[in-house]
This record gives structure tokens, C-alpha cells and sequence, in this order.
């Protein structure tokens, strides 16, 4: 490493430091502050620490809504990754496997469904004529109608590598379609499959738009409602609503820290081939 | 000879199928018609042009159609110029760039509504951070979320900051698919590093660009969560975009206006997108 690199990396780090890294640490701050230190927005050590306080205050609040919303949003994530995946795998498998005329149809919804945006009202109707409307089983599937798109399309080419020649010695030992799928297929997926279980994790998490359409109501307050319903009831409460951003940011980062390599690789999928 | 049946049964297709077509095809299809009425869930009756035309009429509906266009065009274009200089910048071997990488990668993970919460704080017009730090070096800025004009602007500068390390890591992608044959080749010509970067990165990079510019185009125009989170379309309807009517007209209880929006929405990103990707491919046999 020559000396000039070393000094432009010492001040990109800097530059990085004061963009990048001093927002998280304004929330880690604020969070930790008390009421009246809080409400003056300055970017400063807490006078005192409230920690333990803030963070209890804050699950408190609303008799208990954050824990209800974590829970209400981890069943959601859950149920709707577990059908993106093996929903997804699927319709990858028999898109790559079967050349028909269906294939064009099949990928051209794929095609629809990663670029037009969801017509909101309409799907109100549908849902409410399903009786899913508000309801948590609904939202799964919401998630998982808009998400398919990415997963088969990531699924497809995947499969691609995986030889033909795996597929039939399955079929010739006698097993049935199902069973090459889930005993041969699938397991061989796993790469990509953690990929997917991460990155559409944490999408379906982060989620705000379709939770406010598709799922009002109080018990059914998902992370991101929270900390809206928050920002308004929270107006002098600036350390609790901070505290919430904290809580509310720590899933993904867990996440990342662990899975940094597939969320990179899921996320730069195609970017190389166009 | 009885024909075998396919170990690929189209059956494999039908769970994905039907929660896609029911709760996406359809509805997608029905806008059409639902945009076209005066709508209250119950009944429908049908108007004909009637909300399309007051969208181009109303001064605050039309507003938000160029609001979105000047949105997504700004956040695609810096996300994409931004993001390949910074993709450059940290695969040149510097100090500390792993850090960087994922220094400049987590804001893409973090809550959007969280991080619209922490800037329209940091932006607050006197208490805030940056108009704080920047009276301490005597200049006095602007009310960035308060300000009729500035608004929309501030806005996509903070989904700048959230979005840009999603554009950094699909150029570094791009940019480690590069053979460095070719810049060994510039080298040995002589070419100096500022034509390295036009003739041999900026070109080969392409697929990374069409990428880039695709993905934040669609993401820009469809835009809600972050506009929601810190103006609410306001101060007034100044920094509304077409997501944010859609949202507003919906809770007003005009579902055929609402509707009639996302209709103009997918219009949009069509007309936006499927010329460009046309023009992308055609250029690809240029080359």
C-alpha cells in the first residue's frame, strides 16, 4: 500500500465517519437521553444516562404495542418467506426444467411483477371480498405476491447449474416429482435459499406501505407502524422515539452482520449479466 | 404408446400462481375500469375521463407528477454517478475500504422510516445538526424539509445517502468483472488514469449502469415511505408525488381518484422504462 493511498483512505474514512456513521450515532444518543436533554436536538453526550428507563418506557407505551407489533411482524416475515421460498423454488424449477409456450407467459408475470407498481384500492376490494382484508394471513400473502418475482427469477437461473443428468437418476430410481423436488432439488438450493431467506426478510420487516394499506387497525400494528404512530404521539418524547429507531434498527443489523456475503450477492443479482 | 407424464407437472406453478394472479394480476387489471368511476368500495359509478382530467387540472396533482418525474430522475442520477465514483474509489486498494463498503452498505437495511425520522430531525430548521454545525462556521441554512421549494430536493438527498450503497455494491460487482487485461492494455498505451476510467470502466461497466439506473428509476417513481416519513407531501402539497396522492386521496375515501393515480403511475414507469431498456439493449450491439 503506498503512502498516497493510505492518506486518501485515512480521509474517505473521515468523510464516511461524519456521513454515514454520525446519523446512527445521533439515534444511539438521543435514545439514551432523558426527556428535557432529548427535546433540545443537539448532537451531545447524555447529561444522564436512560437506558434501562427509556427502553421500558418505550415497550410500555400503549399498553405494550412494540411487543405485540414484533410479534405481529416476525409472524408475517416468518409465514411469507417460508411460502416465497418453496412457492418460488417451484415455479423456478419447472420454468428452467419445461420448454413450452407457457415459459414466455409465466415470465412475462415475472417480468409484471418486478416492474408494476401494486394497485392499492382494487386490492382492498379483492382482499375485502376474501374476507383477508386486515387480517395477518392476508398480509402474508400480500408479501408474498409481491415478492414472488424476485424469487423465482433468482431461483431460475440458479437451477440453471444444477445438471439435468441429478434430476433423472431420481426419476429412473423411481421417485415421484415431489420428491425429486424436495430431496434432490431443493437441498441443492440452499445457497441461494439463504440468500432469499435474508434479503426478503429483512424487505418484508422493514415493510411500511403495504402494512398501512392492507393491515390498519390497532392489533395489528406492525415495527414500522409503530414508529410512525410514535412520531406523532412522541413529539416532546424525542429519547422514546429514538429509542423505538434503536430497537427498530437492530433485527437487520444482527442480520447483516451475519449474512453481509448473501445479502451483497442477493442484492447484486444480475448485475453482472444485465 | 401411452405418453409419460412430464416429472415437471405445470401443477408446480399453481400455488405461486394463484396468490399472484388474485392478489396482484387481478387488481392490476381492474384499475383500469375502477379508474374510470366515481367509487366508494359499494358502488361504482362510472365518469368516464373525469379523474384523469382533474389529475392534469388541479394544481397540486399536477404538481405531483412532476414532483415525481424531478424525484426519481434526481436519486437515479446521483445514486448512479455517486455510486459508480465511490465503486472505484473502494476497489483501489485504499485504507480501510472493507469498512467503507460496509460503512456505505447499511443504510440500505435500516427502517426507511426510521431514517426519515432521524433526518427530519437533523434537518429541523433551527435545532437541527446541520443548520446548527452550519451557523458555527458562520453560514445560515435553510429550513431543508420547511421550505415550499427545497423540500422535495432535501428529500431525495436523504434517499440518496439510504439508497447509494445498494448502487456501490452492484458497481463494485460490475467492476470485478472487468478483466484487468484491458487495463494493463490502456497502461501500456499510455493512456493515464483519467482515460482508463472513460474508455475502459465507464464502458464495460454498462450492464452495472443499465442496473443501477433501472432499478433506482422504478424505486424512485414508485417512492412513498421516505416522502411519508419526513414532509407528508407537505409544507402544503409542495413535495407530494404521485404515491403520496395515491395514499392521501385513498384515506380521503376518493378510491377512483386514488386509483386513477396508480394507473397514471404504471403509465409512467412504463413509458419511462420500456424505451430505456430498448435503448440500453440497442446499444449493446454497438459496442
Amino acid at each position: 500500500m503506498t503512502r498516497r493511498q493510505y492518506v486518501t483512505g485515512m480521509i474517505a474514512m473521515a468523510l464516511a465517519g461524519v456521513i454515514f456513521i454520525l446519523p446512527f450515532v445521533f439515534i444511539f444518543l438521543t435514545a439514551m437521553k432523558t426527556k428535557k436533554d432529548a427535546s433540545l436536538l443537539t448532537f451531545t453526550w447524555p447529561k444522564e444516562w436512560h437506558l434501562a428507563q427509556n427502553f421500558l418506557d418505550v415497550l410500555k407505551t400503549q399498553n405494550y404495542q412494540l411487543l405485540l407489533a414484533y410479534f405481529n411482524s416476525s409472524v408475517i416475515t416468518v409465514g411469507a418467506v417460508a411460502m416465497l421460498i418453496v412457492f418460488g423454488a417451484l415455479v423456478g424449477y419447472v420454468l428452467q426444467r419445461r420448454q413450452s409456450r407457457w415459459n414466455n407467459l409465466i415470465f412475462g408475470a415475472v417480468l409484471v411483477g418486478l416492474i408494476v407498481p401494486p394497485a392499492v384500492v382494487p386490492t382492498i376490494w379483492v382482499m375485502q371480498g376474501l374476507h383477508l382484508f386486515k387480517t395477518i394471513h392476508g398480509m402474508i400473502f400480500i408479501q408474498v405476491a409481491y415478492g414472488l418475482a424476485f424469487s423465482v427469477l433468482l431461483y431460475r437461473s440458479f437451477i440453471a447449474t444444477i445438471p439435468r443428468d441429478l434430476d433423472e437418476a431420481a426419476i429412473i430410481d423411481g421417485a415421484r416429482p415431489l420428491q425429486v423436488f424436495f430431496k434432490v432439488i431443493l437441498p441443492l438450493l440452499k445457497p441461494v435459499t439463504v440468500t432469499l431467506i435474508v434479503v426478503q426478510s429483512i424487505a418484508i420487516f422493514n415493510d411500511f406501505t403495504n402494512p398501512l394499506y392492507y393491515l390498519p387497525g390497532k392489533d395489528n400494528v406492525t415495527v414500522q407502524l409503530t414508529l410512525f404512530n410514535f412520531q406523532s404521539q412522541f413529539v416532546s418524547q424525542f429519547n422514546l422515539l429514538f429509542m423505538n429507531i434503536l430497537l427498530v434498527t437492530i433485527p437487520p443489523l444482527i442480520v447483516f452482520i451475519f449474512f453481509n456475503r448473501q445479502i451483497v450477492a442477493g442484492m447484486t443479482a444480475g448485475a453482472v449479466k444485465g | 404408446m401411452k405418453e409419460r407424464p412430464s416429472p415437471y407437472p405445470y401443477w408446480f406453478v399453481l400455488p405461486a400462481a394463484v396468490i399472484f394472479v388474485t392478489l396482484f394480476l387481478v387488481p392490476t387489471v381492474a384499475s383500469f375500469w375502477f379508474s374510470l368511476t366515481r367509487w366508494d368500495l359499494f358502488t361504482t359509478t362510472f365518469i368516464g375521463l373525469d379523474n384523469y382530467r382533474q389529475f392534469f387540472k388541479e394544481p397540486q396533482l399536477t404538481r405531483s407528477l412532476f414532483n415525481t418525474v424531478v424525484y426519481a430522475v434526481i436519486t437515479s442520477g446521483t445514486k448512479s454517478v455517486l455510486g459508480l465514483l465511490l465503486a472505484v474509489a473502494l476497489t483501489s486498494g485504499l485504507w480501510g475500504q472493507g469498512f467503507l463498503r460496509t460503512v456505505v452498505f447499511f443504510p440500505v437495511l435500516v427502517s426507511t422510516i426510521g431514517v426519515g425520522i432521524t433526518f427530519a430531525t437533523l434537518m429541523h430548521p433551527t435545532k437541527g445538526l446541520i443548520n446548527v454545525s452550519l451557523a458555527a462556521i458562520g453560514l445560515d441554512g435553510p429550513g431543508w424539509l420547511t421550505n415550499a421549494t427545497l423540500a422535495i430536493y432535501s428529500v431525495a438527498m436523504i434517499d440518496l445517502w439510504k439508497g447509494i450503497g445498494l448502487a456501490t455494491v452492484i458497481y463494485i460487482a460490475g467492476l470485478s468483472a472487468i478483466s484487468p487485461d484491458y487495463y494493463e492494455a490502456a497502461r501500456i498505451d499510455g493512456a493515464t488514469r483519467m482515460q482508463q476510467f472513460w474508455r475502459v470502466t465507464v464502458p464495460l461497466v454498462r450492464p452495472a449502469t443499465v442496473t443501477v439506473v433501472t432499478l433506482s428509476l422504478i424505486g424512485g417513481l414508485r417512492s412513498f415511505d421516505l416522502i411519508w416519513a419526513t414532509t407528508r407531501g407537505g409544507p402544503g402539497f409542495s413535495s407530494d408525488v404521485l404515491a403520496s396522492v395515491i395514499y392521501k386521496q385513498y384515506q380521503a375515501g376518493f378510491y377512483g381518484l386514488s386509483t386513477a393515480g396508480n394507473v397514471i403511475l404504471f403509465l409512467m414507469i412504463a413509458v419511462i422504462i420500456l424505451p430505456l431498456t430498448w435503448w440500453f439493449n440497442r446499444r449493446e450491439v454497438d459496442l
